[in-house]
């Protein structure tokens, strides 16, 4: 699985919110790629910044109290925080959509679901109203949406948990985009609809060839599809790596920790390993590397400096000098 | 390296930097300052009180050092800051200050005076009738909310009614008819309170069976209440009872409170009805607590905020209601000074002497908007979803 | 659906009982009686006291004066007891003078808080809310009858145009534009004023429902899909706004009837106000007693309107 070429490239991205008074630094200064038709995970705890780097992308952090301050996020060779509003409508929905986390709360209540994705299709595309029906029932059928004739007149409030959260995809899809941004999508779901929306996902993708930007906090369902991943904690990328890098040999303290709190068959009977501690207030992170409060491996250096990116080779970095001696790394 | 390690690992926890805590006070500081206007609406306020209140030790007394009573017909309406013509006053007519502040109205009565007087009227009707509605409202609204699903039964309706019955026949002069109902009912209520403990029988007669079934709920009952309530104009009904009753500041309070506390009543029935399903009213419950214990330190202190806020802009609108009532001659009696009365006989001579409009018209606006902002104030601070959006 | 309003219906009507009862009873048994009927008025005789007490059945218990008015009420048979007219007909006269009034003033009201709400809640925190926002405190507080002053003293000064009144006294044979003109004078201050309030208060309340709802997900949502600003304030926003406002054209209705009775006052107009006020003045307790109910009916009549207003726009509520 190579593709090389980068889709979405995001550089040293910074964004921080002004809340009561202290400045919040949501997003530190991350980092990432997604390549074609590629399935790209970003993973961390709730408050680590995933939501604002995803929303960044697509311009819709709402400001104030929020401020992109620093870096590019460079979409097929545009820089995206340059665009004006004008510009940055005709990226959003038509080249990269997103899939939101609350399907009840995401759909407009007092619209119909045919209406709300018609009007994505409208907004990028001139189509005459019986060719924009067809296509939205179509759109339906593709995301599983059973009598789809039927029920694209019904209000969300008319579907269950799984399908409204069919139909946001649907309308995410609906003007076939280079890119889709899935929000935790599978969060206020259901296990066995969570299985089921991820298939949806995968088989999608296969099919229209695009590429997904996946966020999550579960690990689980990140193996599942995957095929890099990025690990975030409190607004800064700490590993990076191919989902075999990731699951197998992971680098950071922090990653580690994540995989030993996955439950699995071999663990039965044990007690789950936790991290202790919680993630800092993103106003008032630890000075050095930020986890090194909850951190088992930490060194004096830790509370002083802030770690740099060490190269495991075959795109595998993490940022923690202590645990494995990188190539090459002084010390 | 080892050393340094082992030490670390000894004390493993190292607090990571924490926001600085704030008590709620500081909190309610922090915000409540940031609100300039909500500052100067409170900063009004309390200027407001300070001049009701001397106002109301320099006018009154049988010798006052402002007399607002005093008439002067040769110095009648004169403009704002007139010097007294001292040789046609007598030494004891010659203003406090040796100057007309805001002038004279028709009777040449200092209006500078009239004004303090009439502040003590707003303060204390503007703070007495919200006082009445708040506790009218939270007594109905607490029962509402947190007694609510209890059931009055059908005998309890009745006699009440009976009793009500009873007492007004007694008041129409039908003496002997109505004191025998009240007897009646009363024997009834007591035989009711000593037979519950016995309550053996297998089979209830039906006509028992009817009076002890539950005729609607508590809530029902005083949410209908509340209905009817709001059915009346309340202008217009305030008006009615003001005019049909005898003349008294006491009189308008009174009406302004019994006609406006329904919507203390709605907002305290939601939070009572919210806040009695969270887990530390069931924790108070579980430790046995009495419901007075709960209902006072545990639910009442949660749901103080939204009524003191409603209370506060409840205050600057018995203010308007009553400058309205005064305006329209209803209320205290002459020749006591409202600002609504000055304003009033001030309209007869709005061309020639617009000062007797406009000092009361602008001292009444103030007055309101400082509470109004002060409440508006309270109310985004208190309210954290609000405040976030701002 | 039907059984709703079979519900509705009988609800209502049982508040509609109890409302009239209370008003009954809050009248009758305020001291003081009717200046026709009261023995210490020197203008009538004892003789002529007591026929007019058999007249209006007062010396009958409180009851069966109940039921005598009320019969009387819904057989259109009420008069006045200062004049001898039927009420019904009185209130129609008058409602009719007040109705302008209310057209022009809600129309006002409407048409001005809509568009500054909105504006404010999607510019909040910039110096145009902020201003919207004092000036609205300025007008909650601002006293009504001194606020006419106030206009009533600038119009005059500067534009010389006659505004006391429904029509300038004595223009009868004017030219018909110039009648209309004078007309539409007089009623625009008063009709102003009468909105002023409902400006306030209505602008300030799209404002916060517009902030609650531009902080929605479908907000995100909507600006996710790539539309453009306008449509997501103005069709995704605003139509979620809107809902809670449904049911207010439901509740103004009441204000057909109350009418302003300091302004209809102030500016000598022949309206609904007027009439209360001067009723309450002579103890006309049958116009009173009629005015209450009738308001009584229409208030519960627009919360009704509403309720059902809601079932129809708001999707997620079906019977």
């Amino acid at each position: 699985m190579t593709h090389d070429r980068p889709l979405l490239c995001v550089e040293n991205l910074k964004v921080y919110f002004q809340s009561n008074g202290a400045r919040a630094h949501a997003v530190d200064g991350i980092s990432f790629e997604v390549r074609e038709k590629e399935t790209v995970c970003i993973v961390g705890e709730s408050g680590c910044g995933k939501t604002v780097s995803a929303l960044s992308i697509l311009g819709l952090i709402p400001t104030p109290p929020g401020e992109i301050v620093d870096g590019q996020i460079i979409f097929s060779g545009q820089n995206l925080i340059n665009l004006d509003e004008k510009a940055m409508q005709k990226i959003r929905g038509n080249h990269i959509s997103m899939v939101f986390q609350e399907p009840l709360t995401s759909l407009n209540p007092v619209f119909t679901i045919g209406d709300q994705i018609g009007e994505a299709v409208r907004t990028h595309q001139q189509i005459d109203t019986e060719a924009l029906f067809q296509y939205c029932v179509q759109l339906l059928n593709d995301v599983g949406i059973p009598s789809p004739k039927q029920r694209i007149n019904d209000y969300p409030h008319q579907l269950s948990g799984g399908q409204r959260q069919r139909v946001m995809i649907a309308m995410a899809l609906a003007c076939d985009p280079d890119l889709i941004i899935a929000d935790e999508p599978t969060t206020a779901l259901d296990v066995t609809v969570q299985a089921q929306i991820l298939a949806l996902l995968r088989s999608i993708q296969k099919k229209r060839s695009m590429s997904v930007l996946y966020i999550s906090h579960d690990l689980g369902v990140v193996s599942a599809i995957a095929d890099r991943i990025y690990v975030m904690y409190a607004g800064i990328m700490v590993e990076q790596g191919n989902t075999d890098q990731i699951f197998r040999s992971a680098r950071h303290p922090y990653t580690q920790g994540l995989l030993a709190s996955l439950p699995s068959p071999s663990k039965r009977g044990k007690r789950l390993h936790s991290i202790p501690g919680t993630v800092p207030n993103p106003a008032y992170k630890p000075k050095g590397c930020p986890f090194h409060p909850r951190c088992r491996q930490k060194i004096l250096s830790c509370q002083q400096e802030y770690p740099g990116m060490c190269d495991y080779g075959e795109g595998h970095l993490a940022r923690c000098p202590v645990l494995f001696k990188p190539k090459g790394y002084p010390g | 390296m080892n050393m340094v390690e082992k030490k670390l690992s000894n004390d493993f926890y190292i607090e990571s930097p924490l926001p600085p805590k704030r008590t709620r006070m500081q909190e309610f500081q922090r915000h409540f300052g940031q609100n300039r206007l909500a500052i100067l609406g409170l900063f009004i306020f309390i200027l407001f009180f300070c001049c009701a209140v001397t106002g109301l030790f320099l006018t009154s007394g049988s010798r006052p050092i402002f007399d607002p009573a005093m008439v002067r017909l040769q110095e009648k309406l004169r403009p704002p800051l007139a010097k007294p013509n001292l040789d046609s006053l007598q030494p004891q007519e010659v203003p406090a200050l040796g100057v007309y502040l805001m002038g004279t109205d028709d009777l040449g009565r200092d209006v500078f005076a009239r004004m303090l007087q009439g502040a003590w009227v707003s303060l204390t009707v503007g703070f007495v009738a919200v006082g009445i509605s708040v506790l009218i409202g939270i007594f109905m609204g607490g029962i509402a909310g947190y007694f609510g699903q209890h059931h009055i039964r059908t005998d309890h309706i009745l006699f009440t009614l009976a009793l009500i019955l009873g007492t007004g026949l007694v008041i129409v002069n039908y003496t002997f008819i109505g004191i025998v109902i009240i007897l009646l009912c009363l024997a009834y209520i007591f035989y009711s309170c000593l037979a519950r403990h016995e309550s053996t029988e297998k089979e209830t007669p039906v006509l028992k069976a009817v009076l002890h079934s539950n005729a609607v709920s508590v809530d029902t009952l005083i949410m209908r209440i509340v209905d009817i309530m709001l059915c009346f104009p309340s202008f217009f009904l305030i008006l009615t009872v003001v005019a049909l009753l005898p003349a008294s500041i006491y009189n308008i309070m009174i009406v302004i409170g019994l006609t406006s506390w329904m919507g203390t009543t709605r907002f305290v029935r939601a939070e009572f009805l919210s806040l009695r399903e969270q887990d530390f009213v069931a924790a108070a419950k579980a430790l046995g607590l009495s419901n007075f214990r709960i209902i006072f330190r545990h639910i009442m202190p949660n749901a103080i905020a939204p009524v003191l806020v409603s209370a506060t802009i409840g205050i600057a609108s018995a203010i308007l209601t009553e400058a309205g009532l005064s305006f329209l001659g209803f209320g205290v009696p002459p020749p006591h000074a409202t600002w609504g009365n000055i304003l009033s006989n001030g309209k007869n001579f709005i061309f020639d002497a617009p000062w007797l409009t406009f000092i009361p018209g602008v001292a009444i606006l103030i007055v309101v908007l400082s509470f109004n902002l002060f409440g508006e104030g309270l109310r985004d601070v208190m309210n954290p979803k609000l405040r976030e959006r701002h | 659906m039907l059984s709703f309003i079979g519900r509705s219906v009988v609800q209502k009507t049982i508040t509609l009982f109890f409302v009239s009862i209370v008003s009954f009873l809050i009248i009758h048994l305020a001291p003081g009686s009717p200046s026709q009927v009261d023995p210490m008025n020197p203008k009538f005789t004892p003789e002529m006291v007591e026929r007019f007490q058999k007249e209006f059945h007062l010396d009958k218990p409180l009851y069966i004066q109940y039921i005598y008015f009320y019969q009387d009420l819904f057989t259109g048979k009420t008069v006045s007891w200062k004049d001898n007219q039927s009420v019904l007909k009185k209130i129609w006269e008058r409602f009719l003078n007040s109705l302008p009034l209310f057209v022009v003033g809600t129309l006002i009201t409407w048409t001005l808080s809509f568009p500054v709400g909105i504006r404010s809640a999607i510019f909040r925190g910039g110096i145009y809310d902020r201003s919207a926002t004092f000036i609205s405190y300025v007008l909650i507080s601002i006293p009504g009858f001194f606020f006419a002053y106030v206009l009533i003293i600038f119009v005059v000064t500067y534009f010389h145009v006659p505004v006391i009144g429904m029509e300038t006294f004595g223009i009868g044979d004017a030219p018909a534009t110039y009648l209309f003109m004078d007309r539409i004078w007089h009623l625009v201050l008063p009709s102003m004023l009468g909105a002023t309030g409902g400006i306030a208060v209505l602008s300030r309340y799209v404002r916060s429902q517009m902030l609650e709802v531009e902080g929605q997900d479908y907000i995100r949502t909507a600006r996710a899909k790539g539309l453009p600003a306008e449509q997501v304030h103005y069709k995704h926003a605003l139509r979620n706004a809107l809902l809670p406002f449904v049911t207010m054209f439901g509740l103004i209705l009441p204000g057909l009837i109350g009418g302003s009775v300091i302004i209809e006052s102030i500016f000598s107009w022949p309206g609904m106000g007027r009439m209360a006020y001067e009723a309450v003045l002579a103890r006309d307790y049958p116009i009173i007693l009629t005015v209450n109910f009738v308001s009584a009916v229409l208030v519960l009549a627009g919360t009704f309107i509403s309720d059902l207003l809601y079932l129809v726009v708001d999707p997620r509520i079906r019977l």
